[in-house]
């Protein structure tokens, strides 16, 4: 099964992408609901991270969820969800789980009318269609991290083992090459 | 529609299970977004003040909008009188992430809405029925939000507006397809966006609650109802500990399934904001802007 992390944000779109996929997934809102699950992976979803990082920390799942990442848990982590897993934000002195080398930069490509949809080519699968909004994108990236795509001269895609990371959003794009990247090429489901 | 509607649906999405939270300082921004709130709502006078005060309420000072922009780094909206362009276009060049055209402001026009498909930013819309918000999403709209009754720390209009609202969809859900036609003429909208609800029975924009919500049980209360979010207004920064309020708040909205955790949260909280009962109601915000 797959946990999304469901405390705000666009965690409904990740669970419909993967019942598409015909996978089985549930929302992670409190530690009552890591109880008696055998996770194969974690999403973490597009939201503001102020506030899902927030609201990981109160709710007492930040411990628990670093664990799992850190013992090698797949992740994969979307616009906010990027911020969270990244080592080092540019403008932002937080950390969150510091589970893939790459330094990123919040809001990068400005405010909301800065927001855009592009198609570009990602490593191993080809053409994506990708949707940003009010996004991030990776300025640095260490020598361990595999980048897999880039937009306007900026990395926007990118995995470091179990973790990977999309400064856009599939989830919103009907597209489900992604998904089915992360389910293939880092949890290991056919 | 211009190509930027499907991005400010997006944004919006990004939205959800979200607190947003009246602000009029930049300290206040600051303390909203420390609090957990998933954008702000600039303005110059909350609508309790505003409801107070009296005479025309219009848009804020831009500057002070601005100033709004650079405390914080979660989404920033600002409200607009209902039909003015002229607004909203200033708006659009300070690059304001959402505009709410607001009847917590005075309107501009009676008869006339913006017509927000011009525009590149995105707009929410209040509504408390779904003819109105059809209306809106037809007019460029990409989020709604209930009415409710601004300012009044009453929750009661919101609650009416949510269940009509989830009702109306539910009947367009269970129409046979040769009614939607009538149903379209009856609720004066256009037929593809009825066609819609009966297709997915939902709205094809993000629905919050607003208005009147002033406790973390008035924001689970509109959750359960089907609201995919909350705005709060007078309700924080009338209460005696804000900070500690909005905090419950978002943790409420995030939790709003979990009698257990409302309990906790709910607990001294101080005083809420002083409410207004409807029938004491001098100015009815919800029935500008039809």
């Amino acid at each position: 099964m797959i946990g999304v992390l469901a405390l705000q944000g666009g965690f409904i779109e990740h669970i419909n992408t993967l019942n598409k996929l015909g996978i089985d997934s549930f929302e992670i809102r409190k530690l009552s609901d890591l109880e008696n699950k055998q996770i194969d992976g974690l999403i973490l979803p597009g939201g503001e991270s102020t506030v899902i990082g927030k609201l990981l920390r109160e709710t007492g799942l930040f411990a628990p969820i670093k664990e799992m990442i850190d013992s090698g848990v797949p992740v994969f982590g979307t616009c906010a969800g990027m911020i969270l897993l990244a080592n080092k934000l540019e403008n932002d002195p937080s950390v969150y789980f510091g589970a893939i080398d790459i330094t990123v930069k919040r809001n990068a490509f400005g405010r909301q009318l800065g927001s855009f949809h592009t198609v570009e080519e990602f490593q191993s699968i080809g053409s994506v269609p990708m949707t940003f909004i009010r996004a991030p994108y990776i300025s640095e990236a260490s020598d361990v991290v595999e980048i897999l795509a880039a937009s306007k001269g900026n990395i926007v895609a990118a995995r470091q083992r179990n973790v990977l990371v999309t400064s856009f959003h599939p989830e919103l794009t009907g597209d489900l090459s992604v998904h089915k990247y992360f389910l293939s090429q880092v949890c290991g489901k056919t | 529609m211009n190509n930027c509607y499907e991005l400010n649906k997006n944004l919006a999405q990004m939205l959800k299970g979200g607190v947003i939270m009246d602000v009029t300082t930049p300290e206040q921004a600051r303390i909203a977004e420390e609090a957990g709130a998933c954008a702000v709502m600039a303005l110059e006078r909350i609508p309790a003040d505003i409801r107070t005060a009296g005479g025309v309420a219009r848009m804020s000072d831009p500057k002070m909008i601005k100033e709004i922009q650079q405390a914080v780094s979660i989404p920033v909206m600002a409200k607009v009188r209902i039909g003015h362009f002229v607004e909203a276009q200033i708006l659009q060049a300070i690059e304001i992430d959402y505009i709410d055209e607001s009847e917590v402001l005075s309107p501009a026009d009676d008869v006339f809405h913006i017509d927000k498909t011009e525009f590149d930013v995105p707009f929410v819309c209040g509504a408390k029925d779904i003819g109105e918000a059809l209306r809106r999403i037809a007019e460029g709209a990409s989020m709604i939000r209930t009415k409710g009754e601004p300012g009044t720390g009453d929750v009661v209009q919101a609650v009416r507006h949510m269940r009509l609202i989830q009702q109306q969809i539910r009947n367009l859900q269970n129409m046979r397809g040769d009614e939607l036609f009538n149903a379209a003429k009856e609720l004066q909208v256009p037929y593809d966006l009825v066609k819609y609800v009966h297709e997915n029975g939902k709205l094809p924009v993000v629905n919050f609650a607003a208005g009147g919500v002033a406790t973390p049980a008035d924001a689970a209360l509109m959750m359960q109802l089907g609201a995919e979010g909350v705005f709060v207004g007078s309700g924080i920064f009338k209460s005696g500990d804000p900070a500690k309020r909005a905090q419950a708040i978002v943790k409420a909205v995030a939790n709003f399934n979990d009698p257990k955790i409302i309990a906790e949260l709910s607990e001294n909280l101080g005083e809420a904001m002083v409410g207004i009962n409807e029938d004491e109601i001098k100015v009815l915000m919800a029935e500008r802007g039809k």
